[in-house]
């Protein structure tokens, strides 16, 4: 087993202290290691926000690039590189709000990408607005009188897309987060783990203890390939907040499509071609 | 000899086959071919029509007088009519209300044969007309319609054609035996096989005319190349995956037309500051919004060299013609992976739907050139660094993966040479500075002076970038032919702007007339932004249109001073 530290754990972060990316990290840098995926196997891709920051805070080859795009150029890697793993990470206004079309995209693409987002159910960089999975009614700055919509569930549009592989995971749930990271990890296909990160300075209501009262861990029997099941999972909430995972199926992925592409890096050079051959056709 | 066809009806009455088949045609037989869509934004009905130009000249624009229509609708005949001149004849599928009129009845014929196929009569009357062999036509009839029974179908409907007039032309025997030596192809399909020979990777965009013709290009090409063509859910997805693609180490490029463009402008400076090389093809449309989706223009000249928020180096360069597509494109790549930049291909609807014959491409003189670190020569022990600082502000550039337990960390925020965020501001200053350096060096070693035609000091400079080179070049010949003092300089290279070549010819007296297709006369104030000379006329067109080579000629005699 690898050294878990390739995180780099004395490194200055731009996170309060308690904030829920800290376990998150640390979950990370467990299943990286217990999977021995070394930092030359792996790159990381992320948008903006707190969350997003994530590959500063680690031994990492990383692209941290705009708000909401962090899952297009992990696409467009994937596609160069078959080997090494892909992962992103992002918060929950970066990839339920300004990148949701590219979510809802990935997932009928399904690329073989670990998707990790971190959904503290606010914007937390730019200092406490609803985000997309911030609950009806409740007041921020932006929202005097209450956040007008009703929350958008992550887990519960990837289901009903059929996404590959669906989880939710809390970071105080250590070890059945690793677990979950882990599995999506190893998963071959798009993996999403929508996972429940308390901000203590902007989201004074979905906190540690909020999390840990209305969340429970789905049982041993609970079979996730039956999707009518992973429906009926996702919708629940209000009346316990299931954690573990709620949806998978074997599919394709993105890349076996491209019959044409070989297994290798698409990169030193370009396939030689005959360039003849191609300038004939206008001949 | 210079003779003008305009095929001209509906949108899905097969004009573009036609197009193709005639243009195709033409070159094989050894004439030099030119030709022009003009089309509407609809997939049926309303007024569409094609001209091909060709003889034995050089021919570079569309011609306003016609001296063969082919109408194909009572409009064609209606909306064109008055262009052909009094020579010239106008094939119609119906009643000939003048002299000039030869009935074709194309679709009686057809009825008997195949009515899918009744353009074919059309071809064959054509072919008589012009005094031709059906030979090199029905060779490509043949590739067109690669099916034993349709291929017959057109054969005989073609015959009936031919064998149903006289030969009214007399027609200039071609210079050249046949198209050897010469290739026949449009702007997007230059740019398209530019981009295939320099050994594009990864191609994503989203549909947009009249850039879809190069994602049409390379997505049909994809298995042979052994590349990856994505069409992405939207342009900001098309330039961020090209990005991932180009972090990857790989040769990565979009495509799409201003409104496209306008969306990818964050990724766009994206490009910039993660200095990760990215070519992007923006195909210029009338604007803003919507526009004029099908017509040409060049408005966006401005905004593409501005686009995005901040300073950060970039190179913008607009083709002259489909040669030069090929030879920009193909240059680009190098270019933006030699200065690890974003390059934009600055073309136009006029360049992309217009076909020509070209001398063929010059193979062995291509040479990619990639500038990624070699990681068997990387100095034992030395840490990587993406933004590492050097004389040039070119810093190494290796892929994740490519260097042993090294990282490559590239960032959308302003970073430390390792590529980690940073707020610092001799940071800040020195990574501008970094990047600063890279242009300049770009300026002065990767700079394109202007094409120029004319004599050693002209009294008149017509001057333009892009693919008014076509109609200026033409005019510019005509002009001197007739003992004018006439000189035309067309730019490729618009950013950074060579200054050069301008310069020279500008003598004190010279009478500058910038010529553009934009309503403002953008590229004649960046020259005077860059060299303090001022237009002494702007001539604009700003119609959708591009400049016929009469057109321009007549506003030169009547605008410039003679
Ligand atoms: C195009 C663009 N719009 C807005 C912003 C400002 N912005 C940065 S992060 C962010 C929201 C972050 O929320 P989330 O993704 O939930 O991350 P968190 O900070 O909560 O981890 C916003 C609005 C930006 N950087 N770019
Ligand atoms: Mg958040």
């Amino acid at each position: 087993m690898l050294e878990k530290d390739i995180y780099e754990p004395d490194r200055n972060t731009a996170w309060c202290p308690g904030c829920g990316n800290f376990p998150l990290r640390k979950a990370l840098a467990e299943a990286l290691a217990e999977l021995e995926i070394h930092t030359d196997d792996f790159v990381m891709f992320s948008g903006i926000g707190q969350a997003a920051k994530m590959p500063h805070y680690f031994k990492s080859n990383a692209f941290n690039g705009l708000h909401g795009r962090a899952l297009p150029p992990a696409i467009g890697f994937r596609m160069v590189n078959p080997t090494m793993k892909v992962i992103v990470e992002s918060g929950d206004g970066d990839t339920y709000g300004e990148g949701g079309n590219h979510l809802l995209h990935n997932i009928r693409r399904n690329p073989d990408i670990a998707h990790f987002v971190h959904n503290n159910q606010i914007y937390g960089l730019t200092k406490g607005q609803a985000s997309p999975t911030t609950g009806t009614d409740i007041k921020t700055k932006v929202q005097p009188h209450g956040v007008t919509g009703e929350p958008f569930n992550p887990v519960r549009f990837a289901v009903g897309m059929r996404a590959s592989f669906v989880a939710r995971g809390f970071v105080s749930e250590r070890d059945q987060l690793v677990k979950l990271m882990k599995e999506a990890l190893q998963h071959r296909g798009y993996a999403l783990v929508d996972i429940l990160q308390p901000c203590v300075t902007f989201n004074k209501v979905n906190t540690y203890k909020w999390y840990a009262q209305n969340s429970y861990i789905l049982n041993d029997d609970y079979d996730p390939t039956d999707y009518q099941s992973a429906v009926q999972k996702a919708e629940e909430w209000d009346e316990g907040i299931p954690l573990g995972i709620i949806y998978r199926e074997e599919k394709p992925i993105f890349r076996d499509k491209f019959f044409n592409l070989s297994d290798e890096l698409l990169v030193d050079y370009p396939r030689p071609v005959d360039r003849e051959e191609f300038m004939r056709e206008f001949s | 000899m210079d003779l003008n066809l305009v095929i001209a009806g509906e949108a899905g009455q097969g004009l573009q086959t036609l197009e193709e088949i005639i243009g195709k045609a033409l070159y094989r037989q050894g004439y030099n071919v030119f030709s022009h869509k003009d089309y509407m934004s609809r997939v049926r009905g309303g007024h569409n029509f094609m001209q091909i130009r060709f003889g034995n000249g050089e021919f570079h624009s569309p011609r306003e007088e016609i001296d063969i229509l082919v109408a194909l609708n009572q409009d064609g005949v209606e909306n064109h009519q008055q262009r052909v001149q009094p020579e010239g004849y106008i094939l119609f599928d119906g009643k000939a209300e003048n002299e000039r009129i030869i009935s074709v009845p194309a679709k009686e014929l057809a009825q008997r044969v195949n009515p899918k196929a009744a353009n074919t009569v059309f071809l064959g009357v054509l072919w008589q007309l012009l005094n031709f062999e059906l030979e090199e036509l029905k060779k490509v009839i043949k590739e067109k319609f690669p099916k034993e029974e349709v291929q017959q179908d057109n054969l005989e409907l073609l015959q009936a054609g031919y064998d149903s007039v006289e030969a009214g032309f007399e027609v200039e025997e071609p210079s050249r035996s046949g198209g050897e030596g010469y290739l026949f192809l449009e702007g997007n399909q230059a740019i398209g096989l530019g981009a295939a020979l320099a050994g594009v990777q990864f191609y994503s965009a989203y549909p947009m005319t009249p850039s879809t013709g190069i994602l049409n290009y390379l997505a049909y090409r994809q298995d042979k190349l052994g590349i990856a063509v994505e069409q992405a859910e939207d342009e900001i997805a098309a330039i961020n995956m090209a990005l991932g693609a180009s972090f990857a180490g790989a040769r990565a490029m979009t495509g799409t037309s201003g409104g496209g463009f306008s969306l990818m402008t964050e990724a766009f400076g994206l490009a910039g500051l993660m200095e990760t090389p990215l070519v992007i093809a923006e195909t210029m449309r009338p604007g803003p919004a919507t526009g004029m989706p099908t017509r040409t223009a060049q408005g966006d000249l401005n905004f593409v060299i501005n686009a995005s928020q901040d300073e950060f180096p970039l190179k913008v360069i607009a083709p002259r013609d489909q040669e030069d597509a090929f030879y920009q494109t193909f240059r680009a790549f190098n270019l933006a992976e030699k200065y690890q930049m974003p390059v934009v291909i600055l073309g136009d609807q006029f360049l992309s739907d217009s076909a020509s014959t070209v001398p063929e491409f010059k193979l062995d003189e291509l040479e990619i050139a990639r500038y990624l670190i070699d990681e068997d020569n990387w100095p034992e022990g030395k840490e990587y660094q993406r933004y590492e600082f050097t004389d040039d502000g070119i810093s190494p550039r290796a892929y994740p993966g490519q260097l042993s337990d090294e990282v490559v960390l590239v960032d959308s925020h302003e970073h430390f040479q390792t590529g980690r965020i940073s707020e610092d501001k001799d940071i800040r200053k020195a990574m501008v500075d970094k990047r600063a350096r890279k242009f300049e060096k770009q300026r002065r070693e990767d700079t394109l002076e202007p094409y120029y035609s004319g004599p050693e000091k002209p009294e008149v400079l017509m001057v333009g970038f892009g693919s008014t080179y076509g109609p200026m070049l033409e005019v510019q010949q005509q002009l001197a032919d007739e003992g004018e003092s006439v000189g035309m300089l067309s730019f490729n290279d618009v950013w950074p702007l060579p200054t050069a070549e301008l310069e020279k010819r500008n003598a004190y007296n010279t009478h500058l007339v910038v010529i553009e297709n934009n309503s403002t006369g953008q590229f004649s104030r960046l020259i005077t932004a860059y060299t303090e000379m001022g237009a002494d006329y702007r001539m604009l067109k700003y119609d959708g249109r591009p400049f016929t080579t009469d057109e321009l000629y007549n506003r030169m005699k009547d605008e410039v001073k003679y």
